[in-house]
């Protein structure tokens, strides 16, 4: 159960922001908000309600969904020892959320790495760029219709890349009841 | 008293000549003062350090001097994951490095990219670079390593470095 303080700051929210959705799972409380107001109800929870501790900023493909990008902010109180979690939805035609970096500067890299594996594009971030993968690799190697084995790229004395050989893969569980041998990893086609 | 003179046989110089040829006793050097460059990239790094360490001593090889500055070493352990990003740092090292110069693939992830079927991986260092020894393992035991390291130094002793350097010389004038 959340505390009266948590539930009386999600209504406060909710006065302000247009929420899309409320969830609570297990004393973690969500709330899906537009993306517009993204920068805005993080300032609030961390000047006005004491969630000052950014915990994490991470991109989410839900592919075949519309729509099919997330960006999840977990936030923490210090002071309280509460969570709460913002979610933001954004389609692939227009990915772009506004950065909340200005706020917290661990959210810098936090959002260079959501760009750098599904594309997300934060705008007003001071330095968008990959973080993980070099400058000039052509993918977003994190989206769901992204191969696991990768794809060939060529980026002139910086990198290169090459599909990798799966023997057929990718390697796959299946949740069965059967015997371990039926579940282990295998080749199989993602039919 | 009559004075005597050494004609064939001195004795001032006994014990300090050998013969042999030129090609056993360059390979000789070569082989006993391989300096490593150590590409440590991953896990493999650590059991590289064991090696080089006073358990394993890699010294009994001559091959603790781990040179940082590829100019100054002979043969290239990658240890470790190869990475695209790293990939052609590597390769740089590599070009760096002054022949005669060897290369030690140590480990899966070096020898083939391992577990790592990823598209982040490279899939085996020789794909770059030609390696000399593959030593299998994740990571290999430092008795790999070092096993690997004398199947290198067996190498070397069968190649003929003098041979090689007349038939560069005569293909340079040619």
């Amino acid at each position: 159960m959340p505390s009266a303080k948590l539930t009386a700051d999600v209504a406060t929210l909710g006065s302000k922001f247009k929420v899309l959705s409320t969830s609570e799972f297990r004393g973690e409380t969500t709330l899906v908000l537009e993306r517009e107001a993204i920068h805005e109800a993080c300032r609030i929870a961390r000047d006005e309600m004491s969630f000052n501790f950014l915990l994490d900023v991470s991109g989410v493909d839900n592919f075949g969904v519309d729509p099919r990008f997330e960006v999840v902010y977990e936030l923490y109180s210090m002071a309280r020892g509460e969570w709460l979690r913002f979610k933001v939805q954004v389609s692939e035609d227009d990915l772009t959320v506004p950065t909340i970096s200005d706020l917290w500067a661990t959210a810098d890299w936090h959002e260079r790495e959501a760009f750098d594996m599904y594309g997300i594009r934060f705008t007003g971030h001071a330095d968008l760029r990959r973080i993980l993968m070099w400058e000039g690799y052509p993918f977003y190697p994190l989206r769901k219709d992204f191969p696991l084995g990768g794809r060939a790229s060529d980026a002139p004395d910086v990198a290169f890349s090459r599909a990798a050989p799966l023997e057929g893969g990718p390697f796959v569980t299946v949740p069965t009841t059967a015997t371990t041998k039926d579940r282990e990893p295998r080749s199989r086609s993602t039919e | 008293m009559t004075e005597t003179s050494p004609v064939a046989y001195d004795s001032k110089v006994e014990g300090n000549v050998i013969i042999t040829k030129v090609d056993a006793a360059m390979n000789w050097m070569r082989k006993n003062s391989l300096w490593p460059m150590p590409m440590g990239l991953a896990c493999c790094a650590i059991e590289l350090m064991a090696a080089g360490a006073s358990r394993f001593d890699i010294a009994r090889f001559g091959a603790e001097v781990m040179r940082f500055s590829p100019r100054q070493s002979d043969v290239m352990i990658v240890a470790g994951t190869v990475t695209y990003k790293m990939a052609l740092a590597v390769k740089r090292i590599w070009d760096q490095m002054p022949e005669p110069k060897w290369c030690i693939a140590m480990g899966a992830c070096a020898s083939s990219g391992g577990m790592y079927r990823s598209y982040s991986v490279l899939q085996g260092i020789d794909q770059l670079i030609p390696v000399d020894v593959y030593i299998a393992g994740c990571p290999p035991r430092p008795e790999a390593l070092l096993e690997g390291l004398m199947r290198l130094q067996r190498k070397i002793d069968g190649e003929h470095p003098l041979r090689e350097q007349k038939r560069e010389l005569i293909e340079s004038f040619s």
